[in-house]
């Protein structure tokens, strides 16, 4: 177990090296660069900026050196001292925006992988017992349903029930008294009651996508011999399903770890902006349209960072819980 | 002529019927068993594979897969000091046959691959078994499932116990199941095809076993195969079914020095017979024909299609009935029944 914990680790480094060369050098393959792209908006408000000027705001960024410098820098700042760098656009040190956002969208990827989690496990579970019930077709229509609405067509239409119906603040993660306020009781319910909608909406597809799964492995489980044996051994119905198959069938839940906080980040970018939530969706897009390739480059690092991690954590979480993976 | 039977069999199953009500039709998997099951003798049930041996198994258990039920019939259980017990009348779900599957009767599978848990070890699903039927201690749980694997023959037995199926052998995985079935001390072992999935000496080992833990603890056995080599080597009883039915029945020595049954001869007809040589372009029989899909289940008697002696306008057309030819030996054919017989002598004079 500690051999395949070291090998996966060393997987998991080699895999964050790439995923840095490549992250950079995706960044710089637009034409031009910050400077260029600031000057053309510049441009489009009438201002016309001296060449001079546009070589000095160059190097005073460093944005003349060759791309391996540039990289080194980059990288070698994030890993020795922690720093990574300076919004262009901003005008603020890279770590403070990130931070706050990258914790918030962390927050709403464990709440939604909980909610996902608690509704789709008793659901499929039940689904798959009561197999061609009544019960198990609703539960599969709804699930359709919410696989087939888009999210921000579903955010809007949860937006205004709950504005209309339970007159709560529309959009965002505070109320405006505790936008600015430190962290208090208050704020936390705040937060929470905020987080309710965002959670719903981007949970209800993969929790009717696991509900699926779930059902599918479970009927696969039930029928394998050792169910038979088990039953014809005098174990009780109850036991019989949760002992064994659910057991097994419960390794996709543990895989989601690894996929929800990845398609929150690229997935629900339009539902944060239509719900105006402070996530690293609409900051990434806003850095990657005006080149702000710091504040860019960082996000996607640390998303890929955090994605590698929740990967490296459902795989020993696997292995922990099915032995046949441990062992190859 | 052997003896009858002084006591009542350990189990006595007639006129069982176990049915699929499908969308598509009724499956008649199991159409009017009788069975007798002896303490300390070993009833072998053969026929071709989809001829129901399974399905009379799991009713004995009442762990047929739904939409399967055991619709009707009885299936008396005698149980040592306690009032005998008709399997057939219990819930399927209930409490009162679970506390006889795996203690007073267990069953060993075809599949050692699949037939435990891949995700526990083998001490987990040892231990929970011997938990579920004696009141004991988890220590004294462990040594009873060390014991048991140590009498099937599983060397370091302790340290066993903290593997996984996968680790083993099929072999040594199915000693781990008769080790499962042994250690509660079952009055009846129900074996479905214990060794068709292994090779011949692990297959022979197997036999052996269970021969020897037979004597040892005198359990009765039902023991299901499709080998009838196998069948010639254990068996006291052999039982011989057709599409659910049992066409023949009778002593080991019924079954192979005076068989009755067309099918009978059929299946004794395709099995080479070491060291016999055969003539110059003489070959195996095959039974010709296919087993009817269950759908199709032929009227009459249900082997009509592929007997070479069927006489039309009886066998296609009336169930034959159960005849006992001598004591103990039972077979269900038109054209062995004297009154049929008789008849159709005066129809030809
Ligand atoms: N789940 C099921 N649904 C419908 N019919 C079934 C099912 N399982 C078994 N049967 C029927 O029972 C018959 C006997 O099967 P089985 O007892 O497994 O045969 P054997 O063990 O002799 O090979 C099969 O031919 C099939 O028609
Ligand atoms: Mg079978």
């Amino acid at each position: 177990m500690l051999a395949f914990i070291a090998r996966r680790i060393v997987y998991m480094l080699v895999t964050l090296v790439a995923i840095s060369v490549m992250t950079f050098f995706i960044i710089q393959l637009p034409p031009g660069d910050y400077v260029t792209a600031m000057v053309a908006q510049l441009n489009l408000q009438g201002t016309t900026v001296d060449p001079a000027e546009m070589a000095a705001l160059r190097a005073r960024y460093g944005l003349d050196d060759p791309l391996p410098v540039q990289y080194w820098k980059w990288i070698s700042n994030i890993v020795f001292a922690g720093d990574f760098g300076f919004s262009l656009q901003w005008r603020r040190p890279v770590a403070d925006l990130l931070w706050n956002r990258l914790g918030l969208t962390f927050v709403l990827a464990l709440v939604t992988l909980l909610f996902i989690w608690a509704i789709s496990l008793p659901i499929g579970i039940y689904t798959a017992v009561r197999k061609n019930t009544v019960g198990d077709y609703l539960a599969t229509f709804i699930g359709v349903i919410g696989l087939a609405i888009p999210n921000f067509l579903f955010a809007l239409v949860l937006m205004y029930i709950s504005f209309k119906y339970f007159d709560t603040g529309i959009g965002g993660l505070f109320s405006p008294e505790y936008e600015n306020a430190p962290w208090s009781l208050g704020k936390l319910l705040d937060l929470g009651s905020h987080l309710i909608i965002p959670t719903i909406v981007l949970g209800t597809s993969g929790t009717a996508a696991l509900i699926r799964i779930l059902r599918a492995n479970l009927l696969d489980e039930l029928a394998k011999p050792y169910v038979t044996t088990a039953r014809a051994y005098g174990v009780s119905e109850r036991k019989l399903l949760l002992k064994y198959p659910v057991r097994v069938a419960l390794n996709p839940f543990i895989s989601t770890v690894g996929w929800v906080l990845p398609t929150l980040v690229s997935g629900a970018t339009i539902t944060a902006v239509v719900l105006n939530l402070p996530m690293t969706g609409p900051l990434l897009l806003q850095a990657l349209i005006s080149q702000d390739m710091y504040l860019a480059g960082s996000f996607i690092m640390m998303l890929s960072a955090l994605t590698v991690v929740g990967t490296l954590l459902s795989d020993l979480l696997l292995a922990w819980l099915d032995p046949r993976i441990r062992y190859t | 002529m052997i003896p009858p039977m002084q006591t009542a069999p350990l189990l006595r199953i007639r006129g069982l019927k176990t049915q699929f009500a499908l969308r598509e039709g009724l499956v008649r998997a199991v159409d009017g068993v009788d069975l007798d099951a002896h303490a300390g003798k070993t009833l072998c049930i053969v026929g071709e594979s989809g001829s129901g041996k399974s399905m009379i198994a799991r009713s004995i258990l009442q762990i047929v897969s739904p939409p399967g039920r055991v619709t009707d019939g009885e299936m008396v259980f005698q149980r040592t000091g306690r009032e005998p017990v008709d399997l057939a009348k219990l819930d399927p779900a209930g409490k009162p046959v679970r506390a006889i599957r795996g203690r007073d009767i267990a069953m060993i599978f075809q599949e050692p691959m699949n037939s435990l848990s891949p995700v526990h070890s083998i001490g987990d699903q040892l231990i929970e078994k011997i938990l579920l039927h004696h009141r004991l201690s988890r220590h004294a749980a462990i040594d009873r499932a060390v014991e048991a694997l140590g009498r099937v023959g599983i060397p370091d037995p302790r340290q066993r116990l903290s593997n996984y199926p996968f680790e083993l052998s099929g072999g040594m995985r199915q000693r781990v199941m008769i080790a499962m079935a042994l250690a509660c001390r079952p009055a009846l072992l129900i074996a479905d095809e214990p060794t068709t999935a292994l090779d011949v000496t692990t297959q022979a080992n197997i036999l052996d076993l269970i021969a020897e833990l037979q004597a040892e603890y005198g359990m009765g056995v039902i023991f299901i195969t499709h080998d009838l080599g196998v069948v010639a080597e254990i068996a006291h009883e052999v039982a011989v079914v057709y599409l659910g039915q049992v066409v023949e029945r009778g002593s080991v020595d019924d079954i192979f020095y005076n068989p009755q049954h067309p099918y009978t001869l059929a299946l004794l007809s395709s099995i080479p017979k070491l060291g016999a040589r055969r003539k110059r372009g003489q070959r195996l029989h095959s039974i010709k024909g296919m087993v009817p899909h269950p759908f199709n289940r032929p009227k009459g008697c249900p082997f009509h299609t592929r007997c070479p002696e069927a006489r039309p306008g009886l066998c296609n057309l009336e169930d034959p009935r159960k005849l006992e030819l001598n004591e103990g030996h039972i077979v269900a054919c038109h054209m062995r029944d004297p009154a049929v017989l008789t008849q159709a002598a005066e129809v030809t004079v």
